[in-house]
């Protein structure tokens, strides 16, 4: 096991390299770059910019100072668009915020997800069964963009229990921390949510109308032994495939949570670097989800032996 | 003691401390004022930079505008009057100006000198610290500014000296009357040397930063909140009223606006196509006022662009054939002017020249256009037309070029492919001259007609439709030295009404809510130029 896990990451080396050459290239081969402005930058202004990031060097100098930067120092460079802060800052800023709302948005989908799914599965064709099957229907229906505007005419506008966006500064902030995370959480979670529960309820009937579940009752062993020592834990195995990479989509946050309420997570920065060529934020950014990315196959992975002792690595 | 006595006291002793009027009445007008002294406000995006010389954005100069204090500020209609400098001289030629500075202090007590100003200055437009505005100071054409930019010459040489702490003599390569009113622009904002030596690249952190301003930046949390308070040091502090101006990032206009019906914000943007539900439903704080910024389709007269319309007759007959009512009146909805020449219609020393096609119906207008088409051999009965229009992604831009190429189709016959880009293959393809017929919007950085016209001169980097006539450019030229420089506008506006490179479609409005209770908030600055210091909030 050991070695696997050794093997793994060693193998994610040369992964991440790749993923960083190749975003190096197509980030650059997109028109227009971070100083394409609206009102055309003179061009010994543009000159003393490039100057002062080396956009001027060739290419490859460009990705090896970046490189050497990031292996060296752990340096992935200041952003060209927001010049007051280097890409450290801004993801030690924004990353922070969305693995905060990302983490209860996972707790919440895979408790309430997962908990809809067991019981519609061993309550099937019941009203319990079609009324978690539509309310997960109905949540996969409902986009986040359409969630959150919804989320902030109700609890802001109309009841004034919660800040209508935001996120907490600091002692002296009018709201509490937990006020923030609410609309969220609940716009993060939800689709996810309902995967989850379709996910578990297929999962669980399956595994339930198995041979070997058949050959429990037989046995006449209790319901209970049945469903937490033989259903649940092969019924989880496509679960938690699923929870790996939800995730690292969960924590690295969400470009519609963080524009509609206003959180301040790199879900945002991200969409905005790309949409501002600010290289060095999406380079940043890449790397982190690429590098969560791995981290979360590989738990998962290992989860797996875990549940299930025919899987050997 | 009874605490309600004990509370009075210490509220009249509150009152005595802070000469600021904490809940007293307005020293000008005599209204009441509120308790609550806090502005909030809508901003459509996070702050870029909090350095004047590296920001660049209309919202920054905003905050920087509180954090700051340039040689002038423009008053609530956006005349030049004295800022940090309290006085100021021009020489008989119009080409050297002496700042007497004011006796003022930066937040952190140290005295504001006139070499506080040449720092910056030098700053802007030395090429080590790659400032996107140094351009700005060629604009304001400080003498050796472009040579300094481009690194032919040193910061030091630059035509701007402190002959003392207090005396600040700038000198500039041509006379330009409305120099003093391009100071409110923040890139020429003064820096605190010291303070940018002590904390580096970190200088602009809340509680670094230091500035001259009538605030201080308190807290700053990327991607959510702006705040800043105010500064005791301001030498006009004894006037400024609002304690505390925070600016809340919310990307999404209608969540703003929701935002602002459940009072967390004071002031936000309306959403495109709702002010006039709005301004029924709420007329008290519902406004729509002049914006400097101009809204055009250009046309490719460039090597790139079709050769259709290198005939002038085809552009005549396209820009004629825009319904601009339509456009603003079923459109935009908020107020903005429908448009016939280039320079926005309330700049300062902008007079309106008589352009022949604004006078006439759109009935008129269609069938001159027709006429036109026909003769250069288009439309009906002649070649079949077809061209291209590039805009960038956005609701109100998609809609404004679907009715455009339905104005054109059913009016001309002619076919206009719509060609929806995003925002940086956009400004690309334009800087390329890589189009037909392009979208483009231009906001004046100073409220002078030649903050427009100078666009369309052959030698403008913004001249992306590569429109050249050598008569417009001695009028530019001209315009900068003359007695009457409105002479020449009008004349240099006639000329892109006779030549067409480009359809003028609308002029802006600013379309906000402010709410009731705010007041002080300038409407009538074309510039939006928004000093928080003099903004209050009264008592319902």
């Amino acid at each position: 096991m050991l070695g696997f896990v050794l093997r793994r990451i060693a193998m994610a080396i040369p992964v991440i390299l790749i993923l960083i050459v190749f975003s190096f290239v197509l980030m650059r081969a997109a028109p227009g770059g971070p100083f394409t402005k609206e009102r055309a930058l003179p061009p010994v202004v543009l000159e003393n910019i490039n100057a002062k990031y080396g956009l001027d060097d060739p290419f490859l100098v460009q990705i090896g100072t970046y490189l050497k930067n990031i292996v060296f120092h752990f340096d992935f460079g200041p952003s060209f668009v927001y010049q007051d802060r280097t890409v450290n800052q801004i993801i030690a800023e924004g990353f922070p915020v969305t693995l905060t709302y990302g983490f209860w948005s996972f707790v919440l989908a895979v408790v309430i997800g997962g908990g809809l799914g067991i019981l519609a599965a061993l309550k099937q064709n019941t009203w319990l069964d079609y009324l978690a099957v539509g309310f997960s229907i109905g949540a996969q229906a409902m986009p986040n963009f359409i969630m959150a505007p919804i989320l902030v005419l109700i609890f802001t506008l109309g009841l004034g229990w919660l800040p209508g966006g935001g996120w907490y500064t600091g002692p002296g902030d009018p709201n509490t921390y937990s006020a923030y995370l609410v609309m969220p959480v609940i716009a993060l979670s939800t689709s996810y949510l309902a995967s989850i529960a379709r996910l578990t309820r297929s999962s669980m009937l399956e595994v339930l109308h198995s041979n070997f579940i058949r050959t429990a009752r037989a046995k006449g062993l209790p319901n209970r032994v049945i469903i937490f020592r033989h259903t649940l834990k092969p019924a989880l195995i496509p679960v938690i495939s699923y929870l790996g990479p939800a995730f690292v989509g969960m924590i690295t946050g969400s470009v519609v949570v963080d524009m509609f309420l206003s959180t301040g997570g790199i879900g945002k920065d991200f969409v905005q670097a790309a949409l501002n060529r600010d290289y060095s934020v999406i380079m940043g950014i890449t790397i982190l989800v690429g590098m969560l990315t791995i981290l979360f196959n590989l738990i998962v992975d290992v989860l797996y032996a875990w549940i299930d002792p025919r899987i050997r690595y | 003691m009874n605490i309600s006595i004990k509370a009075a006291l210490l509220t009249s002793a509150f009152a005595l401390a802070s000469p600021a009027l904490a809940a007293g009445t307005h020293p000008a007008t005599g209204e009441q004022l509120s308790d609550n002294q806090t502005y909030t406000y809508r901003m459509l995006d996070d702050i870029k930079s909090f350095d004047p010389q590296i920001n660049t954005d209309v919202e920054g100069s905003h905050v920087l505008r509180d954090l700051f204090e340039g040689l002038v500020n423009s008053d609530a209609d956006g005349n030049a009057v004295p800022g940090a400098a309290e006085s100021w001289e021009v020489s008989e030629d119009g080409l050297t100006y002496t700042f007497k500075i004011r006796d003022a202090k930066w937040s952190n007590g140290d005295p504001v000198t006139a070499g506080d100003f040449v720092y910056a200055w030098r700053r802007l437009a030395d090429p080590a610290t790659a400032s996107e505005y140094a351009w700005y100071m060629e604009l304001m054409g400080v003498e050796n500014g472009a040579k300094v930019v481009a690194g032919e010459m040193a910061p030091d040489t630059m035509g701007v000296t402190a002959a003392d702490d207090k005396t600040l003599v700038v000198k500039i390569d041509a006379p330009r009357p409305y120099f003093p009113g391009m100071l409110t622009h923040a890139s020429t904002f003064p820096v605190n040397q010291k303070v940018l030596e002590a904390h580096g690249a970190d200088w602009t952190k809340p509680g670094n930063l230091v500035g001259n301003g009538a605030y201080v930046l308190t807290d700053y949390t990327s991607g959510v909140q702006v705040t800043r308070e105010r500064n005791p040091m301001y030498w006009d502090n004894d006037n400024t009223i609002i304690e505390k101006v925070v600016a809340l990032v919310i990307n999404d206009e209608n969540i703003a606006l929701t935002r602002y019906d459940a009072g967390e914000v004071d002031k936000t943007e309306v959403p495109a196509g709702q002010f006039p539900a709005l301004k029924a439903k709420l007329p008290d704080e519902t406004y729509s006022t002049p914006r400097s910024c101009s809204y055009i389709y250009m046309f490719n007269l460039g090597e790139n662009g079709p050769e259709e319309l290198k005939d002038v007759r085809v552009r005549k007959a396209m820009s004629y054939a825009l319904n601009r009512d339509v456009i603003v009146g079923s459109i935009l909805k908020g107020g903005q002017y429908p448009s016939y020449n280039w320079t926005h219609q309330k700049t300062a020393g902008f007079e309106m020249p008589d352009i022949e096609y604004s006078k006439w119906t759109q009935a008129e207008r269609d069938a001159k256009a027709k006429e036109l088409l026909a003769e250069a051999g288009y439309g009906e009965g002649g070649k079949p037309l077809k061209l291209t229009l590039n805009y960038n992604t956005s609701e109100a831009h998609k809609k404004i070029a679907i009715a455009a190429s339905q104005m054109w189709k059913q009016t001309l016959g002619v076919e206009v492919e719509l060609a929806n880009f995003e925002w940086k293959v956009h400004l690309d393809k334009l800087r390329n001259g890589d189009f037909g017929m392009a979208r483009y919007a231009w906001c004046g950085d100073y409220n002078e007609p030649s903050t427009y016209t100078d666009l369309f001169t052959s030698t403008s980097g913004h001249n992306n439709g590569k429109y050249s006539n050598p008569k417009f450019d001695e009028l530019a030229k001209a315009a900068k030295t003359s007695d009457n420089p409105a002479e020449d506008y009008k004349q240099m506006e006639q000329l892109l009404a006779d030549d067409m490179p480009i359809a003028p479609v609308y002029q802006y409005t600013q379309v906000i809510m402010v709410k009731p209770d705010m007041k002080g908030y300038p409407f009538n600055d074309l510039m939006n130029n928004i000093y928080s210091r003099r903004m209050y909030r009264v008592a319902e």
